[in-house]
């Protein structure tokens, strides 16, 4: 054999400087292109399914929120969902609605940030900043609404914890008519930038048979002619009583899940535009009980990567039996080697970042409303002094900064 | 007659041990439980004959003397939960690759956490556990204790 024939093997991650969070890649390469591939996770497993065993029901739902960074919404309503169902509590409409906002306004968040990560593998930071600028919008309308730019916190088992005001509703409106005109640009650009175009299509290739065979779920799924979206197949929050559509596309590569997630994003201004309108009044919680019934129940969500499944076994006490997760990821990591089946390695960043893996982004300060812009110091201190007032006390707690 | 009602007519009609043994629960959730010996018989029958086409992820329990596994097969927004449970220690599962490839990560996250072995699952890389992980270590067990870990750091 000729060396340029020969096989080269290398490892990316599982740190690497181009991975955001830790991955193993193992890949065997002929000249450029990728002969074999073998990825490794599990680098982030922290035992939060067993965790959830020796924790009650509530110290859950905010321990699960934590699961992610981006999709925390996804994971507590999912959770929150299922033992609501084992408990046979009936949620306010109003909470429904309340949860359904804020869903989209994580998927709004969670695409834009894609679509810049998307930009940025292949070179094109302008999109990069474009989008991430965006953003900034959803994550301070978030961080308003629910006093956090992630892990909102804003659910409870039987309802959520912070009502809607009109006031409140009135911006909401003004920013996602800002975003929807950004985004209709980002759509222009998808359908006219020739460079872009290029650079995806046909890069990550997953036919509709291979996803069905590996069980891709999500913008991934969907791309590959696959019209399946737990809003419209297993509604759940408001969204049986909302209009949108399934968007879906058929090129089955890195350009056709750009169009479904700029699709999905004009959906989601859509159905944030019904919620604010159609918001029934009333109460947003019902008392829930502290014990909940022996039972069992699984709950889906359309997370804005794709299906999340949690499934909660009760046992007659105020802690679960067992609660099982299994995030989009997870489903949509068994299609990366065919997606990257005869590419070359130079795509490898692209169609990985193309299922849209999840990553932690929430290390920020805000300004808390009437304390003006804190330093972190004082941020710190504001924290000492809240927890103590509530019976914790981390005064001699060592720094490690 | 609601989808879920006839799917759960035509499993009964097919298999009569199931009989009075499915649960519906709201519109489009099915639930069941059978030995497993006659396990392959019914999901294959609601993979190939019921249309339903993913499975969304197998769900392992330690039950004590046995483990027991939910295998959540969807067809659109139906789910069929369909439990078995096998000898904990004692006996093996059956992969179930040849009807979704897909699912060899989920047989693996519980051959890892709750210690049962999967007959037919193809050599992999380990999940989720790390490769150097103490061997005979079933997280998900309910007599597995975490302070196992601090003695081997301790060590």
């Amino acid at each position: 054999m000729d060396d340029k024939d020969r096989d080269m093997l290398i490892s990316i991650g599982p740190q690497h400087p181009a991975l955001k969070e830790p991955t193993s890649f193992s890949l065997a390469l002929r000249g450029e292109k990728i002969d074999a591939i073998q990825v490794k996770i599990g680098y982030n497993h922290r035992g939060i399914e067993k965790g959830c065993e020796s924790r009650t029901y509530i110290q859950d739902m905010y321990l699960l929120e934590r699961i992610c960074g981006i999709c925390s919404h996804a994971h507590s309503t999912a959770y929150v969902q299922a033992v609501e169902t084992i408990a046979g509590l009936q949620v306010p409409r109003r909470a429904l609605y309340i949860r359904t906002l804020i869903g989209e306004l994580e998927r709004i968040h969670s695409h834009l940030l894609w679509l810049g990560v998307a930009g940025h593998e292949i070179g094109f930071d302008t999109l990069l900043m474009y989008t991430w600028r965006d953003r900034e919008a959803v994550m301070d309308l978030l961080a308003e609404l629910t006093g956090n730019r992630v892990n909102y916190g804003i659910n409870t088992i039987g309802g959520v914890r912070r009502d809607l005001t009109k006031e409140e509703g009135e911006k909401i409106l003004k920013i996602i008519d800002k975003l929807e005109e950004q985004t209709k640009y980002y759509v222009q650009i998808a359908q006219e930038e020739s460079t872009l175009i290029q650079r995806l299509s046909g890069v990550g290739k997953l036919p509709k048979a291979d996803a069905l065979r590996l069980g891709a779920v999500g913008p991934t799924a969907r791309a590959s002619s696959i019209a399946f979206d737990v809003r419209k197949d297993d509604p759940y929050a408001a969204y049986g009583e909302l209009d949108f559509k399934v968007v879906s596309a058929d090129q089955a590569d890195v350009y056709g899940r750009t169009v479904v997630r700029l699709g999905e994003l004009l959906e989601a201004y859509s159905l944030i535009r019904q919620v604010i309108k159609n918001l029934p009044d009333g109460p947003i919680a019902v008392r829930a009980p502290r014990k909940i019934p022996a039972g069992e129940a699984l709950s889906r969500y359309e997370a804005p990567r794709g299906e999340d499944v949690h499934y909660v076994k009760a046992n007659g006490t105020d802690m679960p039996e067992r609660v099982k997760v299994r995030a989009p990821t997870l489903a949509n990591s068994q299609a990366i080697a065919k997606m990257l089946e005869d590419r070359y390695l130079a795509d490898l960043p692209i169609v990985v970042a193309a299922i849209d893996p999840c990553f932690s982004c929430t290390d920020r300060a805000i300004e808390v409303e009437g304390k003006g812009l804190m330093s972190w110091e004082k941020l710190r201190q504001y924290s000492i002094d809240w927890y103590r007032k509530q019976g914790v006390d981390f005064r001699n707690v060592k720094r490690i900064i | 007659m609601s989808d879920l009602t006839q799917i759960k007519q035509q499993l009964e009609d097919k298999f009569v041990y199931l009989k009075g043994g499915i649960r519906e629960q709201g519109e489009r959730r099915l639930w069941s439980e059978v030995s497993y010996d006659l396990f392959f018989d019914v999901f294959g029958y609601a993979v190939k004959e019921l249309g339903f086409d993913a499975l969304c992820t197998i769900t392992g329990l330690d039950e004590g003397e046995y483990l027991a596994f939910i295998y959540h097969l969807s067809k659109g927004g139906l789910v069929f939960n369909l439990k078995t449970k096998i000898l904990k220690d004692k006996e093996d599962l059956r992969t179930v690759i040849d009807y979704f490839p897909g699912a060899a990560i989920y047989e693996r996250e519980v051959v890892d956490l709750l210690g049962v072995k999967v007959a037919g699952l193809p050599d992999g890389v380990r999940y989720p556990l790390p490769d150097d992980w103490p061997a005979g270590q079933y997280p998900l067990r309910k007599d597995w204790d975490p302070k196992v870990l601090d003695q081997k750091e301790a060590g």
